[in-house]
C-alpha cells in the first residue's frame, strides 16, 4: 500500500478511493440497482461519479473526497468544494505537469482549504514542486522511500515565485527583509 | 553584470547540494533511468553520442573575466580542454564524466553560474541582445527584464514539467537582435504614446519540425505586468498543450490549433484572475534589479575616427565587420569571431578562453557576451584602443573580420557530438568556409547569415538563416536540403521569415558547390552593393536560384564554359 506523507510527516490514511472508475458505480446490476456505498467509510470519488451520485455520496456519514484526472477543470467543482473534505489530483505520469496547474487554482482561485493530495506517479523529486503549488498531502508511488521522500520538503530554503507556501513573491519580502535587518 | 545576493547564491548553493544527491540515488540503484533522466536534463545534463554533455547557463549571454576563467579551469580539468558556445547563448562540454558533474557545479555555484534549466520540459534559459545595455538604439536595458525573468523562472513550481521546453527571449530595441519572432514567447520592449514602456508580447514562434514565426498577442504590456501576463500564457498552455505526441506538444502547435485570436482570448481570460496579484511587479523591484547589475564607470570620450592608415593589412576590415556602435561616446563593442575556417563554429579553447578573459580586464571593464550567432562581444572597448586590441585578439585566432558575412556560419554540433542528428554540420560548414576562403570575395557578396542544422530540431537555426541547411538521413546516409529566404529580423519593423527549400538534397560534397552557384545568381542579379543576397531572394523569388543550381545537365554544361572562358 502507498505511503501518505500528510504536513511533512508519515500519516494514516483513513481515504478509500473507489476503485473500478465512475462506471463501475454507475453501473445497474442484476438485481436493478446501482452499488451502495459503504454509510461510514471516507471516500474518494473519480468526478464522473460525483457529478451523477453527489448527493447520495455527501448525504453520508463518512467524508467524501473527490479525484481529479488531469484534463478535469477544478472549476467544475467550485460549488461544492465546501462540502468536501478532500480532493486528489491523479499524476498519470509523473512529467505530466497539469496537476499542479489544478492545484494552484483551487486553492487561489477557488479558495479550497481542505486536504489537497497528489496520488498516482508521485516520486521524491517532485514533492517540493507539488508542496508549493499547493498540495499537503503525498500518496507516494509504492517503491518510494518515505524517509527519503521528507527530506526533499527541506531542500531549498527559499523560492522566488509567489505560491502556495509563500503567498508574496521574494522581491516583495526581501524589503521586508532588509527593513528588518537594516 | 548582475551580483547575486545571500539569497540567489543560496538558492545555487542549494541545487548543487540536491543535484549532487540526485546524482547519488541514481549511481546507487535508487532511480529509475527515466526518474533520473528528467531530473538531469533539467540541469543540462545529457547522455550524449560519446559521453554526456553538460549545457551550462549562461544567462541571457552575460559572462565576467572570472567566470570565463572559471569555465576554462573546468574545461581543462573535466573535459578535453575546449566548450562550445550554442545559439542559446550557453556553454556546452562534450566530455564530462557523469560521476563528476556535482563537483562542476560546485564550481560553478563559487562563481555565481549553474546548469539550472538548461534543458527539460521547462522555461529555458533567457535569450537577449547581445548588444543589451550598450546599443544606442534601445529603449530599455533588456538584461534588467532579463534577470526579472530568470528569477521567475527559477524553479517555478507550477511550470517545472511543461509538455515541452519552453524559450522566451527578450529585446529592448526595435532592431530585434534577439530573434523575438522565433520562440515561444518573444518580448520587444517599447514606449506607448503616454511614454510609458511596455513589451508587444509575441507567442507561438519556433523552429525544429514546424517553423513557424510568432502570434502578437498583445501590443502593449504594461511592465508591471509582465510576469502575471507570462504566467497566463504558461497556464493556459500547461493545461491544454499537447502531451500527447511529442512532436506537437510545443505551444506553436497550441496557438496554431486554437488559432491566436481564441488562444489570446483565453490567456486574456485566465490573466483576468491574475492581474494585479503578488506577482504584480514594482518599481522598487526593478531599480533593485538595476542596482544590482554593476555598470562600467566609462572615461568622458568623444567619438573619433579611428586611424586606418598604416595599420597594415586587415584592420580596416575588422573594423568594418567586427566592430559596433556604443551609446557612449570613444567606445565600440567589439566581436571575437569563433568563426575562422577549420575551427567547429562557437568553439573555444581553454587557453583562448583565459586569453580573452584577459582581453576583458584589460579592454573591457572585464565583462564579455555570448551571442546567440556563437560569438563572443566585448561590449565595452574604448575607440583609441581598437587598435591594439585587434593585435591581441588576431594573436589567439579570435579577430576573423567576418561578422554577419557567409563564413559567420552558426552550426549546431551536429552528429559528430549529438545523438540526435541526422548528419553532421561541422565538417558541411569548414567545407563551406574552405570553398569561400577568399576574404575579398566574401566581402563583396556582403552581409548573409548561413546557419546549419543536423536535424530538424533545428539548434543551428536553418529556418532564419538568408541560406539554410539541413541535414537528413536518407536510408542511412547523410544528405543535406538547403532552403534561401528566411531571416532572423535586425532590421526594425520587419518580421522574421523563415525560408523555402529550393529542391532536392545534397550530398556532402556537392554542398558547396551549390552554394556558390546561388551566390553566382545573386551577384549577377543584385541591383548594387546595397542589395543583399536575402533582399534578392524576396524580390527576384526561388525560382532562379533553383534554375542555376539543379538546371538541366545541358545548362550546366553551358553555365561551367561560360566560367572557364571567363576565367
Amino acid at each position: 500500500m502507498a505511503t501518505l506523507v500528510k504536513d511533512d510527516r508519515i500519516a494514516i490514511d483513513s481515504w478509500q478511493l473507489l476503485e473500478g472508475g465512475a462506471a463501475r458505480w454507475l453501473t445497474v446490476g442484476e438485481d436493478g440497482l446501482v452499488a451502495d456505498f459503504a454509510a461510514e467509510a471516507d471516500l474518494i470519488a473519480p468526478l464522473a461519479l460525483l457529478k451523477v451520485r453527489g448527493e447520495e455520496l455527501l448525504g453520508r456519514a463518512g467524508r467524501t473526497g473527490v479525484l481529479l484526472e488531469p484534463n478535469d477543470d477544478p472549476a467544475a467543482i467550485a460549488e461544492i468544494l465546501d462540502q468536501l473534505s478532500l480532493v486528489a489530483v491523479r499524476f498519470p505520469k509523473f512529467g505530466d505537469g497539469r496537476g499542479y496547474s489544478t492545484a494552484r487554482l483551487l486553492r487561489e482561485r477557488y479558495g479550497y482549504e481542505g486536504e489537497l493530495r497528489a496520488v498516482g506517479d508521485v516520486l521524491r523529486d517532485q514533492l517540493l514542486f507539488m508542496k508549493r503549488s499547493g498540495f499537503d498531502s503525498f500518496s507516494l508511488r509504492d517503491d518510494q522511500d518515505p524517509g527519503e521522500a521528507i527530506a526533499a520538503f527541506g531542500e531549498f530554503s527559499e523560492e522566488y515565485q509567489a505560491s502556495n507556501t509563500q503567498p508574496q513573491p521574494l522581491f516583495r519580502r526581501r524589503y521586508s527583509h532588509a527593513a528588518r535587518v537594516g | 553584470m548582475y551580483q547575486y545576493d545571500e539569497i540567489d547564491q543560496r538558492i545555487v548553493d542549494e541545487r548543487v547540494a540536491q543535484f549532487r544527491d540526485q546524482t547519488r540515488r541514481f549511481l546507487a540503484g535508487k532511480l529509475q533511468e527515466d526518474e533520473f533522466r528528467a531530473l538531469r536534463l533539467r540541469n543540462g545534463l545529457y547522455i550524449q553520442r560519446h559521453a554526456p554533455m553538460l549545457r551550462i547557463a549562461i544567462p541571457y549571454g552575460i559572462l565576467s573575466s572570472r567566470q570565463l576563467r572559471k569555465l576554462a579551469s573546468i574545461a581543462r580539468t573535466y573535459d578535453r580542454g575546449y566548450g562550445h558556445f550554442s545559439t542559446r547563448q550557453n556553454l556546452q562540454l562534450n566530455w564530462p564524466r557523469l560521476e563528476d558533474v556535482p563537483e562542476i557545479l560546485a564550481e560553478l555555484a563559487t562563481v555565481q553560474m549553474h546548469a539550472i534549466q538548461t534543458s527539460g520540459n521547462c522555461v529555458r534559459n533567457i535569450t537577449t541582445d547581445h548588444f543589451a545595455g550598450v546599443a544606442p538604439d534601445e529603449i530599455v536595458d533588456s538584461l534588467v527584464w532579463s534577470e526579472i525573468l530568470r528569477q521567475w523562472s527559477t524553479f517555478h513550481p507550477e511550470f517545472t514539467y511543461l509538455p515541452r521546453k519552453f524559450k522566451i527571449a527578450i529585446s529592448g530595441s526595435p532592431a530585434d537582435r534577439a530573434a523575438t519572432g522565433v520562440h515561444d514567447i518573444g518580448l520587444m520592449a517599447l514606449r506607448n504614446d503616454a511614454g510609458e514602456i511596455g513589451f508587444r508580447v509575441l507567442v507561438g514562434g519556433g523552429l525544429g519540425r514546424t517553423p513557424i514565426v510568432g502570434h502578437v498577442i498583445r501590443e502593449f504590456l504594461p511592465w508591471r505586468h509582465l510576469l502575471t501576463y507570462i504566467e497566463a500564457i504558461l497556464r493556459v498552455y500547461n493545461r491544454y498543450g499537447r502531451r500527447d505526441n511529442l512532436q506537437k506538444a510545443r505551444i506553436k502547435i497550441l496557438v496554431k490549433e486554437r488559432g491566436p485570436e481564441a488562444f489570446r482570448d483565453e490567456v486574456d481570460a485566465e490573466w483576468a484572475h491574475l492581474e494585479n496579484g503578488p506577482a504584480t511587479l514594482t518599481e522598487q523591484e526593478v531599480a533593485r534589479v538595476a542596482e544590482r547589475f554593476t555598470r562600467p564607470p566609462y572615461e568622458t570620450l568623444s567619438d573619433e575616427p579611428v586611424q586606418i592608415k598604416g595599420t597594415g593589412p586587415g584592420f580596416g576590415a575588422w573594423l568594418k565587420r567586427n566592430v559596433h556602435p556604443h551609446r557612449v561616446p570613444g567606445y565600440a563593442a567589439v566581436t571575437l569571431s569563433l568563426k575562422k575556417t577549420g575551427v567547429p563554429p562557437g568553439d573555444l579553447t581553454d587557453a583562448q578562453m583565459d586569453a580573452v578573459a584577459d582581453l576583458a580586464d584589460r579592454y573591457s571593464f572585464g565583462e564579455l557576451r555570448v551571442t546567440h550567432e556563437q560569438n563572443l562581444v566585448l561590449a565595452d572597448v574604448r575607440q583609441r584602443d581598437l587598435h591594439e586590441f585587434w593585435i591581441e585578439a588576431k594573436g589567439v585566432g579570435l579577430a576573423t573580420p567576418n561578422v554577419g558575412l557567409l563564413t559567420n556560419i552558426i552550426a549546431c554540433p551536429g552528429g559528430d557530438f549529438c545523438s540526435l542528428a541526422n548528419a553532421r554540420s561541422i565538417p558541411i560548414a569548414e567545407a563551406i568556409q574552405r570553398r569561400f576562403d577568399d576574404l575579398d570575395y566574401v566581402f563583396d557578396i556582403g552581409e548573409l547569415d548561413l546557419n546549419i542544422s543536423g536535424c530538424m530540431n533545428a539548434c543551428g537555426h536553418h529556418h532564419v538563416g538568408h541560406i539554410g541547411i539541413l541535414g537528413v538521413d536518407k536510408n542511412g546516409e547523410e544528405w543535406y536540403q538547403v532552403e534561401i529566404g528566411g531571416s532572423q529580423t535586425r532590421v526594425p519593423g520587419a518580421p522574421a521569415a523563415l525560408g523555402r527549400v529550393i529542391g532536392p538534397s545534397f550530398s556532402a560534397e556537392e554542398v558547396p558547390a551549390a552554394i556558390e552557384r546561388l551566390i553566382e545568381v545573386y551577384l549577377e542579379r543584385r541591383d548594387s552593393d546595397a542589395e543583399r543576397f536575402i533582399d534578392v531572394v524576396h524580390r527576384i523569388g526561388v525560382a532562379p536560384f533553383k534554375e542555376r543550381v539543379y538546371g538541366n545537365p545541358g545548362e550546366r554544361r553551358q553555365n561551367r564554359d561560360r566560367q572557364l572562358a571567363a576565367a
